[in-house]
C-alpha cells in the first residue's frame, strides 16, 4: 500500500466513528423506561372509568398534538372546553385536567421523555409540580 | 430508463416491507438482521475500497490549481489555492471536504444567438449540494439520540437548536425542511437539465431517490404515521449492545425507514457514495504542488543498473593517467 501510514489513521478514524455508539453503551443493556399510572388519583377511579380524555393509543402517539392544539385553543381563541370522542367534555388544562390524574410527572412524563431525549417546552411556561420522592 | 428503474427499485424496496413485516411477520429479519448485515457490509466494504486505492501507486503530481505556484520570491504565491506544504494541503483539502470549494468555481457554459459563447459563474450546484450534505450530517448526528443511552448533552443542544423556532408538536426541524428540499432541487436539476440528464444514470437516480424515500418516510413518522418512539429505541439499543429486542407495536413505516437505510449502507461501498472516503484521496487535491523541488520516483520502477563516473574512473585510472587524462581521485 502507498502511503499506508495515512491512510490506516484515516481508517482508523473511519472504524472509531462508526464503533463509538458500541463502546459507549459498552455492550451493557440499558433499563427501558417504565412509565407509572398508579397515582392515588387513578387508583381512587373505579376500574373501568380508568381512562384518559381519548383512548390510550390515540394518546401514546398524539398527545404532543392534543397538548398543543389544547394550548393553542385555550390561549388563543378562548375555547376552554375540549369534547373527546366519545362525547364528554373535559377543562383544557394540563395542571388541572392531566396533572390531576397523572400526578406523577418524573414517573409520567420525564421517564420517556427522558429516554428517547424529547425536551418538550411545557414547563417553561407552566409550573412543575411538586412532587414527594418516593 | 434509469430513472424509472430507480424509482421501481425504491418502490420494490417499500412493498417487500409490506410484505415481509404485515404479512409474513418477519420483524426479526427486517428488525435485527437485515440491519446487522448491511451495516457490516457498509463497514467491510469502505475498508475494502479505500485499501483497494491504496494500493494503487500514488501518480507524478498533477494538481489542478487555481492560483500562483510558489515560484520566484517576488512573484505572490498562492498558499492555499496552490500547496506547497502540507499545512497548505491540510487547509485546501478542510476548505474542499467542508465547504465544497471546487463546486463553488463551477461555471456554466451557454451558445447565445451570434452565435456567441459565453461562461458564466453558477452556484445552485454548490448551494444545494452544500445544504444536502450538511443537513443530512445533522439528521445523522440527531438520530444518536437513539442509539446512545444515557443522551450526550451535545446531540440535545444539537436538537435544540434544529428545533429552535418550535413550530407544533413534535417540533419542527429546520434541517428536515432544507433537506427535503434539497433532494428535490438535485432530483429536479437531473430531469430538468437537458446536458445533465443526458449523462444520468441508474447509479444516479437510484441514491436520489433511495434518500429521498429515507427523508420521506422518516418526516412521515415523526410529523404524521407517529410509531413508538419508546419501543423504537429499545429496538436500536437492542442492536448497539448485541443483545436484540423486537418490541411488539411498532408501526410499519419505521421498518419501511430501516429497510431503505440498510438498503443505503449497504448500497454505499458499490455506488459513487463512495466519494465520502474518495474525497480524501483525490490526487489533484491532497497532493503539494512541490513538482519542481522533490524529485518524483515512479513507484512501478524496477532497480536501475548504473555504473557511476567513479566506478568508470576506478575501471580506466591507469589508462587515463597514461594519455594525461585528468582523473578525481588519484
Amino acid at each position: 500500500m502507498y502511503n499506508a501510514g495515512k491512510i490506516i489513521i484515516g481508517l482508523l478514524i473511519f472504524v472509531g466513528l462508526v464503533a463509538f455508539p458500541f463502546v459507549y453503551s459498552g455492550g451493557k443493556a440499558t433499563a427501558k423506561p417504565d412509565p407509572k399510572v398508579d397515582t392515588p388519583e387513578i387508583l381512587k377511579l373505579a376500574e373501568n372509568e380508568r381512562k384518559c380524555v381519548e383512548p390510550k393509543a390515540y394518546m401514546k402517539g398524539e398527545h404532543m398534538v392534543l397538548l398543543n392544539d389544547w394550548r393553542d385553543w385555550v390561549v388563543r381563541d378562548d375555547n376552554t372546553i375540549y369534547t373527546a370522542t366519545d362525547g364528554k367534555k373535559y377543562t383544557m388544562s394540563l395542571q388541572n385536567t392531566c396533572m390531576k390524574c397523572h400526578s406523577n410527572k418524573k414517573k409520567f412524563c420525564d421517564e420517556c421523555h427522558n429516554y428517547t431525549a424529547v425536551k418538550p417546552y411545557c414547563w417553561d411556561c407552566h409550573i412543575v409540580p411538586k412532587e414527594k420522592e418516593t | 430508463m434509469g430513472l424509472l428503474f430507480s424509482f421501481f427499485a425504491v418502490t420494490a424496496l417499500i412493498v417487500i416491507v409490506f410484505i415481509g413485516v404485515q404479512a409474513a411477520h418477519l420483524h426479526y429479519l427486517f428488525g435485527v438482521i437485515i440491519p446487522y448485515a448491511a451495516f457490516l457490509t457498509f463497514i467491510i466494504g469502505i475498508i475494502y475500497r479505500v485499501v483497494k486505492w491504496g494500493r494503487i501507486p500514488v501518480p507524478f503530481r498533477i494538481p489542478t490549481t487555481a492560483g500562483q505556484e510558489k515560484s520566484l520570491p517576488w512573484i505572490k504565491h498562492n498558499k492555499i489555492d496552490n500547496p506547497f506544504t502540507s499545512l497548505g494541503v491540510i487547509v485546501r483539502m478542510a476548505l474542499e471536504v467542508l465547504l465544497f470549494r471546487s463546486l463553488f468555481r463551477n461555471t456554466k457554459t451557454e451558445l447565445r444567438d451570434g452565435p456567441k459563447l459565453s461562461y458564466g459563474s453558477t452556484k445552485w450546484l454548490w448551494l444545494g449540494g452544500l445544504a444536502f450534505h450538511w443537513t443530512f450530517l445533522i439528521i445523522l448526528i440527531r438520530h444518536f439520540r437513539l442509539f446512545l443511552e444515557p443522551v450526550p448533552i451535545p446531540i440535545e443542544i444539537l436538537e435544540a437548536l434544529d428545533g429552535f423556532f418550535q413550530v407544533g408538536a413534535p417540533v419542527l426541524y429546520i434541517t428536515d425542511l432544507i433537506f427535503l428540499g434539497a433532494v428535490t432541487f438535485l432530483f429536479l436539476r437531473r430531469v430538468i437539465i437537458p446536458q445533465i440528464r443526458y449523462i444520468s444514470l441508474a447509479a444516479d437516480y437510484f441514491p436520489l431517490f433511495l434518500i429521498g424515500a429515507i427523508g420521506g418516510s422518516g418526516v412521515l413518522m415523526r410529523y404524521f404515521l407517529k410509531t413508538d418512539v419508546v419501543g423504537i429505541k429499545q429496538l436500536t439499543m437492542g442492536l448497539i449492545t448485541f443483545s436484540p429486542v423486537v418490541p411488539q407495536g411498532i408501526g410499519i413505516i419505521f421498518y419501511i425507514h430501516l429497510l431503505l437505510v440498510s438498503a443505503l449502507f449497504a448500497y454505499f461501498p458499490m455506488s459513487k457514495l463512495m466519494h465520502m472516503a474518495g474525497v480524501f484521496l483525490s490526487p489533484t487535491r491532497n497532493l503539494a504542488n512541490n513538482n519542481r523541488a522533490v524529485r518524483h520516483v515512479n513507484p512501478w520502477n524496477y532497480p536501475v543498473k548504473v555504473h557511476t563516473y567513479e566506478e568508470y574512473e576506478d575501471d580506466f585510472r591507469d589508462k587515463m593517467k597514461a594519455v594525461g587524462i585528468p582523473v578525481e581521485k588519484e
